[in-house]
């Protein structure tokens, strides 16, 4: 079995901090971490790599830096990583970021036949959920995304039945391999790193690709191969609040604090049962 | 009906490597160089020296199951109809499906100049592969300058793969829609990651320019009976044994914690300190007829399940009371209520940031407080129910 998962290394935004005076992210000293729902993609090829046999190669559009991503992949249990780099590859939106991967997947799939991809949903950063999609309808191949369990698989066969949430609820969904499966949080407890694969990650140096290995069209990845470009980044205008009313003694008096409070959301009338209520007690 | 288009390889390399993937294990062959097929849409607007005038009309995406509309794409055809009076072009609607007429009919009552139907017993079911050839095939033909998708995850699934087959731009989770008339671009902005501020996305040189958008965020226009439209029925003739995918079932699982639509929520945070608190904030969120949620420090904490998690990273709620206990208000939170019309915190840090962005304070022990409230809103409730006649009676939010 060859399973590609593809990852993003992305800012951990959990920990980025606005400078109140410019309204600007701070992102000086923000980590840079595996994209969360990626590191569930690749829990999800380790065990199918543990319960069949086979590789589990890591894939990765990005800076140099990117590299640090793939080595903690590594250190989670897959087995070789690629780093798709390029300056020409900057700024890439969905479009031009799927193309480089589907380049890259065929290049892999050429050394050693895949038979599934795995990758996270969405990127805690761009937030599209929108390469993959990309990436299997290049492919030709059958997307199922948002899985949240894979119920059967059998590569021999070429089948697998997944659960996909849905909107409303959860499909039973049957498909061919390969295909593209996309997962979340809900899928898996992704394992911490063992030592041994940490000594792995250290020692490991993945491969670099760039656009001239992937023989690439230049018009068709990074700014130019990007129909969608963000043209302007700006404050919304945020409803001035009145500063703060604190109601007193609410440490000394929970009850009397109780009792103002709810006065004065009877006064606004944002739940509807108070002002009736708080009428009738009078 | 054609097979989805992958992105024509512009070397021997790379259409060899791909025919030798697909003789190995299905991978799609790209079409033969130089065929029809291999040159996209776009391609072709690009030699043409990028005219787009032959493009018009602001489209919705009807998203369905078994017959039933997504309330998001009526939510979609309010704001494409403002955008298609500004850009005097008309408003169209996409919908696929099987026995699905009567939601061309909905449409048209909810703002469709012109609907396309796609009808067939093979789109009964929701499936990527056959709906966006659909949809793709559809976009080819009539040639809109904008389409609209929920951002739902079905409406995610199908518009990535849509812009990928038709090449061109689509921005994600638009919770804010305009038009640029001079220029005729779409504008698509949504909350950076940051929260604080927006971006707008752009798709300038490619068209249909495309979004998905948060539901539940854009107004549901009425529905006027009266309104006249057309539906215009497209072939489709995709076989069964086409499409590599198969719906086995289908397990309906409403979720119970409904936060989007809640009026009031009570939220608690690292102060409730574990699943005993949430259990205090329960009986508070039923005293005050409230729905309960959580910041993401109590669900990672797992004193609590993810459905009722708000922020960044949760869900974004616009109640008109949110009531924060226990909630320090890191901006990650932040961003997932600050639009609430009034917010109460309850804290015992009185620098706590939530107390910036709060309409009321209470700086105090939460477990002090929040069983006042409890039996001050239960003798409320309690004394508003002797006085009010049986019926008039009302539940709240």
């Amino acid at each position: 079995m060859h399973a590609v998962v593809t990852i993003k290394q992305v800012p951990d935004t959990s920990e980025v901090r606005i400078d109140p005076k410019t309204n600007t992210m701070i992102r000086g000293g923000v980590p840079s971490i595996v994209n969360p729902d990626d590191t569930h993609a690749i829990e999800a090829a380790v065990a199918l790599k543990e319960q069949f046999g086979g590789k589990v190669t890591i894939l990765s559009m990005g800076p140099p830096q990117a590299i640090a991503a793939l080595k903690e992949a590594i250190s989670l249990g897959a087995d070789d990583a690629v780093l798709c780099s390029d300056r020409g590859f900057a700024a890439a939106d969905t479009l031009a970021t799927s193309y480089v991967l589907w380049a890259a997947i065929l290049k892999l799939n050429e050394e050693q036949p895949v038979d599934v991809v795995l990758s996270g949903k969405q990127a805690i950063d761009g937030d599209t959920g929108q390469v993959p999609p990309g990436v299997a309808t290049r492919l030709g191949w059958p997307q199922l995304t948002y899985v949240r369990k894979i119920r059967e698989i059998d590569f021999a066969a070429k089948r697998v039945v997944v659960e996909r949430v849905a909107d409303g609820g959860v499909e039973v969904l049957e498909s061919r391999l390969p295909a593209v499966i996309t997962v979340g949080r809900e899928i898996n407890e992704p394992r911490y790193a063992s030592l041994p694969a940490m000594l792995r990650a250290a020692r490991f140096r993945p491969r670099t690709w760039d656009k001239t290995y992937l023989e690439l069209d230049p018009q068709q990845i990074g700014l130019r191969g990007s129909p969608t470009i963000v043209s302007k980044v700006w404050a919304p205008p945020r409803r001035q609040r009145d500063p703060v009313i604190m109601i007193p003694n609410a440490d000394r008096d929970p009850d009397g604090a109780a009792a103002k409070l709810l006065d004065l959301l009877a006064e606004d009338g944002v739940l509807d049962w108070l002002p009736a209520a708080a009428q009738a007690a009078k | 009906m054609s097979e989805p288009v992958p992105a024509a390889p512009k070397t021997k390399a790379t259409a060899r490597r791909a025919t030798a993937a697909t003789a190995r294990n299905g991978a799609s062959a790209p079409p033969a160089q130089g065929s029809p097929e291999q040159t996209t849409m776009t391609e072709r607007l690009a030699e043409e020296g990028r005219d787009f005038s032959d493009h018009k009309g602001v489209w919705v995406y009807i998203q369905q199951r078994d017959g039933v509309a997504a309330p998001v794409g009526w939510q979609l055809l309010g704001q494409a109809t403002q955008m298609a009076k500004a850009l005097g072009v008309e408003t169209g609607a996409v919908v696929v499906g099987h026995d699905v007429r009567h939601l061309a009919e909905q449409a048209i009552q909810y703002g469709a100049d012109i609907v396309y139907l796609v009808d067939a017993p093979v789109l009964r079911q929701y499936r990527t592969h056959s709906y966006a050839l659909a949809v793709a095939e559809v976009i080819r033909r009539h040639k809109p300058e904008i389409v609209l998708y929920g951002s739902t995850n079905d409406g995610r699934d199908l518009a990535g793969a849509v812009a990928t087959i038709v090449k061109t731009g689509l921005a994600a989770d638009a919770t804010q829609l305009g038009v640029e008339v001079e220029t005729r671009l779409l504008q698509a902005s949504r909350p950076d990651f940051g929260g604080k501020l927006m971006s707008t996305i752009l798709c300038k040189q490619h068209r249909p320019q495309m979004a998905t958008c948060r539901p539940g965020v854009f107004e549901t226009p009425k529905p006027d009976p009266k309104r006249k439209g057309h539906i215009v029925e497209e072939p489709f003739d995709l076989r069964e044994e086409d499409i590599p995918t198969r719906v086995e079932a289908f397990i309906p699982e409403k979720s119970q914690v409904d936060l989007a639509s809640a009026k009031a929520i009570v939220s608690g945070g690292r102060g409730m300190g574990g699943p005993e608190g949430f259990a205090l904030l329960e009986e508070l969120a039923e005293a005050l007829g409230a729905t309960m949620g959580a910041s993401r420090v109590a669900v990672n904490a797992g004193w609590v399940s993810y459905e009722h998690q708000v922020g960044q990273t949760g869900q974004t709620v616009r109640p008109k009371l949110y009531i924060a206990c226990g909630i320090s208000g890191q901006i990650q939170h932040q961003v997932g209520m600050q639009d609430a019309d009034i917010i109460v915190a309850i804290n015992r840090d009185p620098n706590a940031p939530i107390f910036k962005l709060a309409t009321y304070g209470l700086v105090g022990d939460v477990f002090e407080i929040a069983p006042a409230l409890i039996r001050r809103a239960r003798e409320l409730r309690a004394k508003g129910a002797e006085r009010e006649p049986v019926g008039a009676r009302k539940n709240g939010a």
